[in-house]
């Protein structure tokens, strides 16, 4: 491999095949195509849901009718027909799981090929990952449920913490992304279907990661899938989320709402490794994926956000943080990498309210083959963040000479005592920087591992230890041949 | 057509002018139904996103026949009225317009070899190329510009002219609700080289509206630099606009200081069409009471091998707002560029604002381009270390201030300019 370029290295990117672009064989439940206030009635009923969740899906489905999808994002793609979309979609369950034995074997099988064997981890105790795993529409399994019920901790689908803590997730969804906040979030409000809840009880550090998978199965489906992840005081939680989709020529939308509270003194760390089909290399098929993902920081309060962000034809999303209680903590680091026609339009938002409010944005771009990434990112200190913080540095690198990459930053600064820094650079792989490696013996190929290594490390070294290896080999798969 | 005949549109009242206008019976049309179709931006429109026009809209208009205030000092204490805009110690032609019209008298021009200075509405040869390349969609300020323009001057350097002396132009406007609409157009050809100062003020602290455009073109190995010093009054709105065309192996460098206006809108757009050009912007802002500043700049590099850096910085007290839009456009297959965006900001009061929003869109890979954007306040600790030397709180104050701002008028490459800038800027301070 003497002579291994970036061209080389470029044209393994555009012909690397989607690992995951499989199709689970099992018979599934799915709802007729099309939106409708009897298909929401429909879905409210199968989920056997109160009143007040009926009610407040309807008021968003009003919502909804009255908005228009938004069009500044640096996208472009063919609007989803929004009535030709099944909204709702189970693998068929015969009856509920009671044990981890009662999972049929397909999607056992499903998930050992997704890398995350259940069984295994059913015998390793201690140091491993709860998960709950939501395919299509539905959550199909919980794991640890017990273990962590012993702490108060609660974990469990959508469904099921409706049914059971009713309460708690009436006092909290919605009331951080709201449901006029956007289109897909109204969407979203209307048909959610499934997802995770998680409630860590004051003064609780919860002893395990908190893993949900998400995979769409189904074809002509869209998946719509809520987290809510509430830390009380005091509390501590780290919260992964990996999302994969099976290979199909037509493009598929996913549009979730993800909600975090992180209440006086709680820390939560929420991390992403984003990989849904991203298309072939000639652009054809992929998820829209329209997600909208807030936290809300109340006093001493910390919310970390870490994205590996890999799949998706389309890519619509900005991890935010409003910053509310005084001293409070908010962090972005974000990889994305966009191959062939990909698109990305992605970043953050750091709304400063309290006083003392600190928040660092690490974003980290590369582009390869014919694809666009763009950051897109808000800082906003209002008027009374006294000492606010800010510092945001957003790097971009060039794989080919037909691929984009775009910063778009706005800065809006209310308060004078508020400290604001921003840098981004964009740039190929500098020729000199391989020219050094080579003169130390190091072949151009292990050169520009090294190099994009590096280059990702600072955001990958914040990820937990089980989720790094993963998407350090995501990457490794995203740059076949070059990252070792 | 001298008036536009659509019911409710917005209207410039052209009763008490007599003057022609100078853009294409083609365009105006154009340019009136435009008008009569397009609505004011609001804060929903991405470029106007931080800046309101609602006083414009509100606001009606009028272009003058006569100069009102200026009428009691012409003749002979004109020229210590004049006195006071010109930079000291500075020698050349100096050509001022007085609410958007050419005055003779004020004027004097310094005939030079290769130099041609006329206005545009004694002028058959300018005329024609006037406005080709300004888009009018969408753009109701263009196109009111695009309308109603009277006058402009029009600068011609020819080939191979490297001129001696610096083109002073001052652009002055007084009375109420008075609207300006230059329309000017500065033509460098090539292997030629020149500088020209333009210097916008204001006679009275009346409500009023500028609206000039400025067309500016490059020949290649050309040089061009250009100060803009903008010390109008506080009542004042002005949308001041340039369009530049860079041609190869050429430079062109632009220094814009704010020190006035009530709302103040640059755009700038500069387009590079040839290899092996330089681009230079800088600006200063020094902000105070209810100002509102609003820097948008957009520098489209179409071709390789080209560099460009821009760097902005300002000072905002009291409850100003300043908004800066720098965008960069590396086009595909315009590779080698360097590009280099910086914006500082220094916040002195809490009720001032700063929106800041750099951004990059590259579709070329072999290229370096970066920007960075600060935003602070006086650095307490530097002012102690003043402090402690017996520097007294309020001029340690302003000797940081000016140095921050330093950088950006050392960009000034002519020394009586830079020290006329440095000091408009120091009074401007507020102590």
């Amino acid at each position: 491999m003497a002579n291994y370029t970036e061209d080389d290295l470029a044209k393994e990117l555009e012909n690397q095949e989607y690992k995951f672009g499989f199709v689970t064989n099992i018979e599934s439940d799915k709802a007729p195509i099309g939106l409708n206030k009897e298909l929401i009635q429909m879905i409210s009923k199968k989920k056997n849901e109160p009143e007040w969740l009926l009610e407040y899906r309807l008021k968003a489905f009003e919502i909804w009718k009255t908005m228009t999808e938004p069009s500044w994002a640096h996208v472009q793609y063919p609007k989803p027909d929004f009535q030709s979309i099944s909204y709702y979609s189970a693998p068929k369950q015969k009856k509920k799981y009671e044990s981890w034995d009662d999972v049929e074997p397909e999607l056992k099988e499903t998930m050992k090929k997704l890398g995350i064997s259940m069984d295994e981890q059913q015998r390793l105790t201690g140091t491993s990952v709860a998960v709950d795993f939501v395919m299509d529409s539905v959550s199909v399994a919980t794991s640890f449920k017990e273990k962590l019920a012993e702490l108060g901790i609660i974990f469990c689908s959508f469904s099921e913490a409706v049914q059971d803590h009713s309460e708690l997730v009436k006092k909290y969804m919605g009331s951080v992304v709201p449901t006029k906040d956007n289109f897909y979030a109204a969407l979203n409000s209307a048909v959610f279907t499934d997802g995770s809840f998680c409630y860590i009880p004051k003064g609780v550090r919860c002893p395990m990661e908190l893993s949900t998978y998400f995979r769409i199965n189904e074809g002509g489906t869209g998946q719509f899938e809520r987290t809510l992840v509430v830390a009380d005081e005091g509390s501590y939680v780290s919260y992964l989320e990996g999302c994969t989709a099976p290979q199909r020529d037509e493009n598929q939308l996913h549009a979730a709402v993800v909600e975090l509270i992180a209440l006086n003194d709680a820390e939560i760390k929420y991390s992403t490794v984003q990989n849904w089909y991203p298309g072939d290399k000639d652009g054809v098929g992929g998820v829209f994926n329209f997600v909208t993902k807030r936290g809300l920081c109340e006093k001493n309060a910390k919310i970390s956000w870490t994205q590996v962000e890999t799949g998706s034809a389309v890519t619509w999303k900005y991890p935010s943080c409003i910053l509310k209680g005084e001293n409070s903590v908010g962090e972005f680091y974000s990889v994305a990498v966009t191959n062939n026609y990909q698109q990305a339009d992605t970043g953050t938002k750091m709304i400063h309210l309290g006083k003392n409010t600190k928040s660092t944005i690490i974003s980290k771009g590369i582009s390869s083959g014919k694809s666009n990434n763009s950051y897109r990112g808000l800082v906003q200190i209002h008027k009374n963040a006294e000492n606010a913080r800010n510092f945001s540095q957003c790097d971009s690198l060039l794989m080919t000479d037909e691929c984009g990459a775009h910063t778009f930053p706005y800065i809006e600064c209310k308060n004078s005592s508020a400290k604001i820094e921003h840098e981004a650079t964009t740039s190929k792989i500098g020729e000199d920087q391989i020219f050094y490696c080579n003169q130390r013996g190091i072949s151009t190929e292990k050169a520009i591992s090294l190099i994009v290594n590096g280059y990702c490390k600072e955001v990958l070294n914040q990820l937990p230890m089980e989720f790094a290896v993963e998407a350090q080999k995501l990457l490794a798969i995203s740059l076949e041949g070059s990252v070792g | 057509m001298s008036k536009l005949n659509v019911g409710e549109t917005y209207e410039i009242d052209i009763n008490n002018s007599n003057q022609a206008f100078i853009l294409s019976a083609e365009l105006r049309s154009k340019a009136a139904q435009i008008i009569a179709s397009t609505d004011f931006p609001t804060t929903k429109t991405e470029a106007w996103k931080y800046t309101r026009v609602t006083k414009i809209k509100n606001t009606k208009f009028k272009i003058l026949a006569d100069f009102p205030l200026w009428r009691g000092i012409k003749g002979e204490e004109s020229s210590n009225q004049i006195d006071k805009f010109l930079i000291p110690n500075l020698s050349g032609s100096v050509i001022v317009f007085v609410n958007g019209l050419f005055s003779s008298e004020l004027s004097t021009i310094e005939a030079e070899n290769g130099l041609e200075i006329l206005p545009l509405n004694q002028d058959n040869t300018f005329k024609k190329d006037l406005g080709k390349l300004i888009p009018l969609e969408n753009e109701i300020f263009y196109s009111l510009n695009t309308f109603y323009a009277q006058d402009g001057i029009a600068i011609r350097i020819a080939k191979n002219t490297q001129l001696k002396q610096t083109i002073q132009l001052i652009f002055i406007s007084s009375g109420e609700n008075t609207y300006i609409g230059n329309r000017n157009v500065i033509r460098c050809e090539d292997f030629s080289k020149a500088h020209i100062t333009m210097n916008y003020v204001s006679l009275d602290n009346e409500l009023a509206f500028n609206n000039t455009i400025t067309e500016i073109s490059v020949g290649s190995n050309a040089h061009l630099s250009v100060d803009k010093i903008q010390q109008e009054s506080e009542s004042m709105n002005s949308i001041i606009s340039e369009f530049v065309q860079q041609e190869k192996d050429s430079t062109f460098s632009i220094n814009t200081f704010t020190l006035g206006g009530d709302l103040v809108r640059n755009n700038l757009n500069i387009d590079v069409n040839g290899q092996n050009c330089e681009t230079y912007l800088s600006g200063a802002y020094i902000l105070k009471s209810k100002q509102h500043v609003d820097n948008h700049t957009i520098v489209d590099h179409k071709v390789a091998y080209c560099e460009s850096n821009e760097l902005y910085k300002g000072v905002i007290d009291d409850q100003a707002t300043a908004v800066f839009n720098g965008k960069v456009f590396v086009r595909k297959d315009a590779q080698k560029i360097n590009a280099f965006q910086s914006n500082g900001n220094i916040l002195l009061s809490n009720t001032a604002t700063i929106n800041s929003k750099p951004e990059l869109e590259i579709y070329a890979d072999d290229v370096k381009c970066s920007h960075g954007s600060t935003t602070g306040q006086l650095d307490e600790e530097a002012i102690f270390y003043l402090k402690s030397r017996g520097i007294s709180y309020k001029t340690a104050k302003k000797m940081i201030v000016g140095a921050f701002l330093e950088d950006v008028i050392k960009r000034v490459s002519n020394e009586h300019v830079q020290l006329y800038v440095n000091s408009l800027t120091n009074n401007s301070l507020k102590v």
